[in-house]
């Protein structure tokens, strides 16, 4: 074969190519290795040493002043792998009473962390008899300290679903937010994580100078250079912790919630889940065996009924529903309809009570008339104002957002649920073979598919009370050095006009007076209310009620849902109306029914 | 002409197999170093990493001595059947071989796992090696074009497949082969354009200037540059590159005098009806003399614009954004150190902390703590940077440049067109690795994750190219077998 010497020439671009990259890789590492400083420094950091000052988490107060949750001090153990050396591991795992393999898991997981010029902590929450064995003998692990931290602490076992709690920030958290290392805490549910960002505060930082030996010998520069931790805001809570307290006593034993909310600022006074738990199980060193047990529990302690669970409002519905039938002009007060016990049309049937017949608005509420709003319904929906029967749902259901119903609230903690409102097209897929007025009248008494939180039932009779407004209804009064947040000064109108509300307030009021809620009737206060009775398909009835008081001026509006409980009357009246005394008279005359209502219990 | 094996092991390149020798121990050694942690342990502990690769070197010299025995015929005639089943092997590969962080490549065997894409490796350098060597081949035609690069772009395509990105990039390298044996120059000239102006427009994407970036700015520059450059260079045509040299000064200068006039010129208002004005001169400057390498510069201008203005498009929208973010950080246009950029920075920190004669061998603080991910497989050079410092980095560097001389020297003492193509292909990939893992480790380019030959722990990579080193050497050994026609 005959050599091509033009083409042998390219032997020269091949080779020169590889030689000049090369010569421009040797450049790059003169520049980093030899020209560049700062990279030694960053490997080495032997000099300065680094020490974190953490914040003391804020405080969170009642809405009178009460002190709720507080810090404790607590002391971990924490590495810095650069500086371990050979040591001891049998009298270190001895002394602080840890076996061999979990010192080694520990030290692998703060390995993980990659962060070795840094403070990690290795042990946390040890206490006060490890801690004094370990400060003695601390020399003998060089890369080992103590670092002291917070612990939260509560006045009293209650409101446990409300507060929250803070836990270890796992390692993506720590990866996703600059604020954290490995070993912070951050909150991790209710308030605690809602407002974390208000409540962890700003940390800081003190830079120290140390010899070759390791031996601390000051601050750097004379502290010029350190950074002040900022302490966490202070949170004053709307809620009143002997209401809150209060509430949690008359709930127990039983499955439900009673949401009480301030009507004229939205703030809620108590939120009450039951069953619930001691705050104090989620701190410390057995957090997580607690926890745990906690999740297992089959009563589910963790799951905050008032903002978490949809259940059928049942007749608490109904006063949603004077105002939409008013509103749309289908009935005015003095509208009659039939009810003979019950609801009658095509084979259909919603039963109903013995009461005069055929009966308006304010009787059909103090009697709680389930055929009156049958009627009402059938009426709207078949109404050829609106077109279609789905046209008129669309109305109807849209009303019923703006009072707050079908939609998360924006309460301030997490996890709230929505609750349900169906619309035209859920029907389309889930009702075979069509569906009219009649296939559905059982969501006009607040059966059927329509499911709310008890916070949004409270919240609906707020706006009554109101007579036509609400505030997002909100825990947290004020942040210290905040004030309150935006969210929760902004009044919300729903599309019901104020005239409306009067006869309904005046049917609620008949309820207490003369009708189905009577037990709820406090001296010298003009209590209005709704009982409601859910049907459940998988037990006993649950038992609800919603109520506000005084008539005029208002100051508490509340929602009581006992789940299995029955009549409306027999538990939901009961608490709802103790509550209302115990928040407005400050203490509650009727014994007897308070200690059956602390005493009983439903399985 | 029999062959004996005496024979072969005088004609051997012995100071190729020195070099091979060196770099595998020396590799064997960093591996230990960057696996070093607070306890002793043996370096040949077949617990540690360090005593595996001891083994896989063994293994790797057993492997090689082997294939010198295999006779240099077996190569050539076998070449297309181990093409093909290496093929294939690859196209299994992407179903059997379990999901490993989103890529199919590794074959579990038992104990042992096994990359084919490495093996693939020498299994296209002897096909393209053969297909160069037939008779009558060579790359004037469209056809043959066609044929070598479609050989190319098979395992490319399979490895892709694999989720492997990075080991099929490895195979573009072959351009250089295709280059050395009678490709354009102008394919090479244009690969590297577009990688400047692909790198030029991304790292300044983000300051504006004459309402585009100077990215952009910089990019419209640097076309006219070429423009210029290849009508100078490229189609002799002084006359024309002169005009044009002129006709771009003028329009500049008439643009900064607008500019102090206190007219806001828009960029792309400027170097558009500039450039193209140019261009349809050159149009009919073509049509004046008809030399035909003034319509490739003007199809070269029209692919850089056209390059220009897909730059954003090609990505933002084709490559998914962890392929972005290291490319960003690699152009520094972002510092992003707790996520794709933690590697880099830390090889980075790793390096630079070595100062010239390093830390000493196993005193690395960024080492002995684990701070470089990967360290003893695609990171270990940073190993050396920071225990051996400037000093022990530039050693491995010149060993690499050493062997790749080498091995283009051998290349170009063949006789047959095989054994030359087969050489060449070596070296490139060798030329592809070198340039890539130090370029990462060093954060001049993305973090691709291939290997750094002969260092990086890893039996599949080490045999894959002990193979291919090894085939060469015997090839070369039994040169004089084949006599000059």
């Amino acid at each position: 074969m005959r050599k091509d010497y033009n083409l042998e020439k390219r032997k020269y671009v091949i080779g020169g190519f590889i030689v000049v990259l090369v010569c421009i890789y040797i450049v790059r590492l003169f520049m980093l290795q030899i020209v560049d400083d700062s990279y030694k420094d960053k490997s080495e950091g032997n000099a300065y040493v680094h020490k974190m000052i953490y914040p003391s988490r804020g405080l969170i107060f009642d809405r009178k002043g009460k002190l709720i949750v507080y810090n404790q001090p607590s002391y971990d153990i924490t590495v810095i792998l650069k500086d371990v050396k050979p040591f001891d591991t049998i009298d270190f795992c001895n002394t602080l009473q840890i076996t061999r393999q979990e010192f080694d898991e520990r030290l692998e997981k703060v390995k993980e962390t990659k962060r070795f010029y840094s403070e990690q902590v290795f042990l946390a929450h040890i206490n006060l008899v490890d801690y004094g064995r370990i400060q003695e003998k601390l020399y003998r692990f060089p890369g080992f300290s103590i670092v002291q931290r917070i612990m939260r602490d509560y006045t009293q076992p209650v409101a446990a679903s409300i507060l929250g709690d803070i836990r270890e920030v796992n390692a993506e958290e720590a990866e996703k937010d600059d604020y954290y290392n490995p070993g912070d805490y951050i909150g991790d549910m209710g308030l605690e994580k809602e407002y974390e960002k208000y409540l962890r505060g700003v940390k800081g930082e003190e830079i120290l100078i140390r010899d070759h030996v390791g031996r601390i010998k000051g601050h750097y520069e004379d502290g010029k250079h350190d950074i002040k931790p900022q302490a966490g805001h202070n949170l004053r809570l709307g809620i009143d912790l002997d209401l809150q307290a209060y509430g949690e006593q008359l709930m127990r034993g039983k499955r439900g919630a009673i949401v009480a909310i301030e009507p004229a600022t939205g703030e809620i006074l108590a939120l009450v889940t039951s069953p619930t738990y001691d705050p104090k199980l989620l701190v410390g060193k057995d957090r997580g065996k607690n926890y745990v047990q906690l999740l297992r529990d089959n009563d589910k302690p963790t799951f905050n009924r008032a903002i978490q669970a949809a259940y059928p409002p049942g007749s608490t519905f109904k006063p949603s529903q004077g105002l939409i039938l008013q509103q749309e002009g289908i009935i005015t007060p003095s509208t009659m309809y039939p009810c003979s016990h019950g609801f009658v049309i095509k084979g259909m049937r919603v039963g109903c009570h013995g009461h005069s017949a055929p009966l308006n608005l304010r009787p059909a509420l103090t009697t709680s008339c389930n055929a009156f709003f049958c009627w009402g319904l059938r009426n709207m929906l078949n109404n050829k104002k609106y077109g279609t029967v789905a046209d008129a749902f669309e109305v109807w259901k849209n009303h019923l957002v703006s009072l707050g119903y079908g939609k998360k609230l924006g309460i301030d903690l997490p996890f709230e649920s929505r609750g349900f409102l169906p619309n035209s097209k859920y029907y389309n897929e889930h009702i075979k073979g069509g569906w009219n007025a009649n296939t559905i009248i059982s969501v006009s008494i607040g059966q059927g598919e329509v499911l709310a939180t008890p916070l949004q039932i409270a919240n609906l009779c707020a706006a009554i009370a109101n007579r036509g407004y609400f505030y997002t209804p909100h825990i947290v009064k004020n942040i210290e050095g905040v004030g309150v947040l935006k969210v929760f000064k902004t009044k919300r109108v729903p599309t019901i006009d104020q005239k409306y509300y009067a006869e309904v307030i005046a049917g609620m009021r008949g309820a207490v007076t003369g009708g189905t809620c009577r037990k709820a009737n406090l001296e010298g206060i003009e209590v209005c209310g709704k009982t409601g009775t859910a049907q459940n398909p998988h037990g006993r009835d649950h038992s609800a009620f919603m109520g506000f008081a005084p008539m005029n001026n208002p100051k508490i509006a509340i929602a009581v849902y006992v789940e299995n409980g029955g009549f409306g009357a027999d538990y939901g009246v009961p608490i709802g109306s103790l509550m209302m005394e115990k928040y407005l008279k400050g203490e509650v005359k009727r014994k007897d029914m308070e200690s059956h209502m602390m005493n009983s219990r439903i399985n | 002409m029999s062959s004996n094996e005496n024979s072969i092991f005088k004609s051997l390149d012995w100071f190729t197999l020195l070099l091979y020798l060196v770099m595998t121990i020396y590799g064997a050694i960093s591996i230990y170093a960057a696996k070093y942690n607070f306890e002793e342990t043996s370096l040949f502990s077949f617990d540690t990493y360090s005593g595996k690769q001891f083994c896989w070197i063994i293994l790797s010299l057993c492997l090689g001595f082997s294939l010198l025995l295999i006779d240099r015929r077996f190569y050539e005639a076998y070449a297309y059947p181990i093409y093909g089943g290496m093929m294939i092997l690859l196209f299994l590969t992407i179903f059997i071989a379990p999901n490993v962080k989103g890529s199919h490549s590794w074959i579990v065997l038992g104990p042992v796992s096994l990359q084919p894409a490495e093996f693939a490796k020498f299994a296209t350098a002897l096909a393209l090696a053969k297909l160069f060597s037939t008779y009558g081949f060579s790359l004037n035609s469209t056809k043959n074009i066609a044929i070598a690069v479609g050989m190319i772009l098979l395992p490319i395509m399979l490895i892709i497949l694999q989720n492997e990105t990075g080991s099929a990039l490895v195979y573009t390298i072959f351009i250089f082969v295709l280059y050395r044996e009678g490709l354009t120059g102008l394919v090479l000239f244009a690969g590297l354009s577009a990688i400047v102006i692909f790198v030029v427009a991304l790292k300044y994407s983000t300051i504006p200037f004459m309402g585009i970036t100077v990215g952009e700015f910089c990019v419209f520059i640097i076309l006219m540059v070429i423009i210029v450059g290849m009508l100078f260079i490229y189609c002799s045509s002084h006359f024309a590159a002169r005009n044009v040299a002129l006709g771009y000064l003028g329009s500049g200068a008439l643009a900064v005098g607008a500019h102090f006039l206190g007219f806001d010129i828009h960029g792309y208002l400027f170097f558009f009806p500039v450039i193209i004005i140019s261009l349809i001169y050159l149009a009919w400057e073509f049509i004046r003399i008809n030399n035909s390498r003034i319509l490739t510069t003007i199809g070269f201008a029209i692919a850089g614009l056209c390059l220009l203005f897909t730059v954003n498009f090609a990505f933002n929208k084709v490559l998914k954004p962890h392929q972005q973010m290291r490319i960003k950080v690699a152009l520094a246009i972002e510092d992003d150190v707790k996520g794709q950029g933690y590697n880099v920075n830390q090889s980075k920190i790793a390096i630079g902390s070595g100062g010239l004669w390093g830390k000493g061998f196993l005193n690395g603080t960024q080492t002995k703590f684990g701070y470089v991910p990967e360290q003893h497989t695609d990171f270990i050079y940073c190993t050396i940077g920071e225990e051996q410092g400037f000093a022990g980095s530039v050693a491995v560097l010149a060993l690499f440049v050493t062997l790749i001389l080498r091995i283009i020297t051998i290349a170009e003492r063949q006789h047959t067109a095989f054994a030359r193509v087969y050489a060449y292909c070596v070296a490139s990939i060798l030329i592809f690795h070198l340039s890539i893992n130090v370029g990462m480790v060093l954060g001049l380019c993305p973090v691709i994750g291939i290997p750094l030959p002969f260092f990086s722990y890893g039996g599949s990579s080490l045999w894959g190219f002990t193979t291919l080193l090894f085939i060469l050497l015997r090839i070369d050994a039994s040169r004089s077998q084949y006599g000059v026609w």
